[in-house]
């Protein structure tokens, strides 16, 4: 089971953890919701719970709970740019279909 | 793929329900558009990374407005079509903006409202039209930035700023198409972008030296709230005026006459901007004119030669900075941060002095044109809801004190200035004569005593009290300020129901120096303003015992009175009648008891009888 991050989704998350002023790393997960049925969560962690799994890329701890893991295994996140517009993305290979947007996807 | 931002924990919105909030730098000559995202708030720019957009606008006969930089570059060509400085004339009447005149070369024709348009080559336009244009832009670029719908705004605007000033800024967001969260005082976003919020407490100078003007504000944060202390400023002083000097001296040593040339004193004025950006970082820079004939000057410049240049410019900013204080009550030693706002503060000369007056050196890690539009953000994501419920709401507070005209030309004050808002608050007020069955709600802004002093806000009428004798009508007038700081006022009388309000579009007019005059003034005048307060409620005080005491004469004098003891109370009247017009209230005071006394005996006759009338044809059984 693993979880990827690129240097630079690494670096923009270490600015933002910075910029807050606290947090334990990144937050992973996924649920129900959304017009393709599950919907990715994204989010500071503040604390480790005793059900999630810890995985280290590029000094950044990504956290992932066990239930979330099922989906994401393999996934590597990335940070870029799209005209203006700039952020996260997953590649997640256990997606079998998106919404058109991409916000959402079923497995 | 969509792209994703980081949330806080347990702030993840569902797909296609983002809740992307902006904040809103309007400035008089750039605006910024900012977003918090991942936790990181910045500045936004557009597809060839400008920042900054110019608060320019420029209307074409037949196509859409052209905003920002390519409006700029026309200015000189185009001026009659081509909006600048649009801010300057936000809230004002026609009148004060031909006053702010010689130096806005438009074409105004009056508006609805006593509020002016400016003719241009694609119609009239109002100064919130104007402003709507540059908001729709941004809004625009926002939009394309984060891939979707804003949520909301924060829009800045200046403290000073009145009640007329800041609807028409909220009337442009909305024309805009903007869902305007709420107004933010530009010291207060500045304050926040440095985190200054996050503080139990503390005294802030927010030092604003722009393009074109100069603010300095004392802000007090005190349990979450910041509270404007005291304002003040230059409206006609800043960056420009150092481009012009620089310029002028250009054109004086390579022997050109300015008014002879306007395209080469146009061409002078860019390149001594461009000589100004070069001296913030480096201890030179070369300068040339082209003559009108050609020929070349060329020259250097060092910095201190630039500084000489324009220290007659900084130093006007020392005086505002120092009144200020006054102002405010406090020493500079009470300071606990100096912010830098605007581009002129990167010039090491303009942080020397900041760091002079008040003695401690400046907070300059953001980006000084940036840092307003950076607060506006972070206040917009809080209020968009990114942020945990714990996250404290900036509040905000009046700057004036609002209330009402009463009896003899006082005011009384309902809500004080530096009150947090939003905010409610509701006064009893009575009727003053006999069968009264109207009662004029006059609302004024200020810290006064009398209303002449004030700025008069709205007058409303709340008609169809039942007729009572004076003193038991009871009429509640209620103010309401929202967020904004934008002002409904209402009247109900209590016994009838009948209501009737106002919601304040105050009549437009009242410049940045009336209103510091007005504060200013407030308490220079504090003691003789006591003192016509004195004088005004005994006046009022006799002129209601003496329609009183005459009404009582006309109905029952004749039957109640033996002749002798009508003449003392005649006396009486008479002399209170002359010390009424007087200014000596102690001697009206006396004179209101004089009659007071010489009445005793006839109020109580006419209370017994008024009371043998009520039980006359009763039986005493009736009443047991």
């Amino acid at each position: 089971m693993s979880i990827t991050m690129t240097q630079r989704a690494a670096e923009h998350v270490r600015k933002s953890l910075a910029q807050r002023g606290k947090g334990e790393g990144l937050r992973l997960g996924v649920r129900t919701s959304g017009c393709s049925g599950k919907a990715y969560v994204l989010e500071f962690a503040d604390s480790i719970q005793p059900d999630d799994q810890v995985f280290e890329n590029h000094g950044v701890k990504v956290i992932v709970d066990r239930k979330s893991l099922m989906f994401l295994d393999g996934t590597e996140l990335d940070y870029g740019k799209e005209g203006l517009n700039e952020g996260f993305k997953f590649s997640n290979p256990n997606v079998k279909g998106e919404c058109g947007c991409g916000e959402s996807f079923t497995v | 793929m969509a792209l994703l931002q980081i949330s806080e924990p347990g702030q993840s919105t569902a797909p296609h329900h983002h809740r992307l909030a902006v904040g809103i730098d309007l400035g008089t000559t750039n605006s910024l558009v900012a977003c918090v995202r991942s936790g990181i708030a910045d500045t936004l720019p557009d597809g060839e990374g400008r920042h900054l957009l110019p608060s320019v606008v420029r209307y074409l006969k037949g196509s859409a407005p052209v905003v920002g930089d390519a409006a700029l570059a026309a200015a000189a060509e185009d001026p009659l079509n081509t909006i600048a400085s649009v801010k300057r004339m936000m809230g004002r009447g026609i009148e004060d903006v031909k006053r702010l005149g010689g130096a806005l070369p438009y074409e105004f024709a009056p508006g609805e409202s006593g509020m002016p348009r400016i003719r241009t080559a694609a119609g009239l336009w109002s100064p919130v039209e104007v402003s709507a244009e540059i908001l729709r832009s941004l809004k625009r670029r926002a939009e394309a930035t984060l891939g979707g719908d804003l949520t909301g705004a924060v829009i800045t605007v200046p403290a000073y700023f009145d009640d007329a000033q800041r609807q028409a800024t909220k009337d442009a967001g909305r024309l805009a198409g903007l869902t305007v969260l709420r107004l933010l005082n530009e010291p207060t976003a500045a304050a926040v972008a440095y985190g200054l919020d996050k503080k139990a407490e503390g005294v802030f100078a927010i030092y604003d030296l722009g393009g074109g003007t100069f603010d300095i504000s004392i802000l007090r944060l005190n349990r979450g709230v910041f509270e404007v202390l005291a304002t003040a400023g230059d409206s006609a002083l800043g960056g420009d005026d150092m481009d012009h000097a620089l310029a002028d001296w250009m054109l004086r040593q390579a022997g050109v006459e300015v008014s002879a040339d306007p395209h080469g004193a146009r061409r002078a004025l860019r390149d001594a901007r461009a000589a100004k950006h070069a001296l913030s970082q480096g201890e030179e820079a070369a300068v040339r004119v082209t003559r009108p004939d050609g020929s070349v000057w060329q020259g250097r410049l060092t910095r201190d030669e630039f500084q000489a240049l324009v220290d007659p410019i900084i130093e006007r900013t020392v005086a505002p900075c120092r009144r200020v204080l006054r102002d405010a009550g406090i020493t500079a030693s009470d300071i606990s941060e100096v912010v830098l706002v605007g581009g002129s503060t990167r010039m090491p000369r303009v942080r020397e002095r900041a760091t002079a007056v008040f003695g401690r050196t400046p907070l300059t890690d953001i980006d000084p044109d940036r840092v307003v539009a950076i607060g506006a953000a972070i206040q917009a994501d809080v209020l968009a809801g990114n942020k945990p419920r714990d996250e404290m709401l900036l509040l905000d507070v009046i700057p004036l004190s609002l209330g009402i005209e009463i009896m003899g030309g006082m005011v009384e004050k309902i809500i004080a200035r530096n009150s947090t808002i939003p905010i409610a608050k509701a006064q009893d007020f009575t009727t003053f004569k006999d069968g009264q069955t109207a009662m004029a709600i006059h609302v004024v802004q200020g810290e006064r005593e009398l209303v002449s002093d004030c700025r008069s806000l709205a007058r409303f009428d709340l008609r169809g009290i039942p007729p009572m004798v004076a003193g038991a009508g009871r009429i509640r007038v209620t103010f309401q300020i929202d967020a904004d700081g934008l002002l409904s006022v209402s009247a109900q009388e209590q016994t009838s129901g009948v209501a009737s309000s106002v919601v304040v579009k105050p009549s437009y007019g009242l410049s940045d120096a009336e209103i510091e005059r007005m504060l200013r003034d407030s308490i220079a005048h504090a003691h003789e303003d006591n003192d016509a307060r004195n004088l005004r409620e005994q006046q009022v005080e006799a002129d209601r015992v003496l329609a009183a005491v005459e009404s009582a004469l006309v109905a029952d004098g004749t039957a109640l009175l033996s002749p002798a003891e009508r003449q003392e109370i005649e006396q009486a009247l008479s002399r209170l009648r002359s010390l009424r017009d007087g200014t000596d209230v102690a001697r009206i005071r006396d004179g209101i008891g004089a009659l007071d006394r010489a009445t005793r005996e006839f109020a109580a006759r006419r209370m017994n009888e008024g009371i043998n009338k009520a039980l006359a044809g009763h039986r005493l059984d009736e009443f047991g």
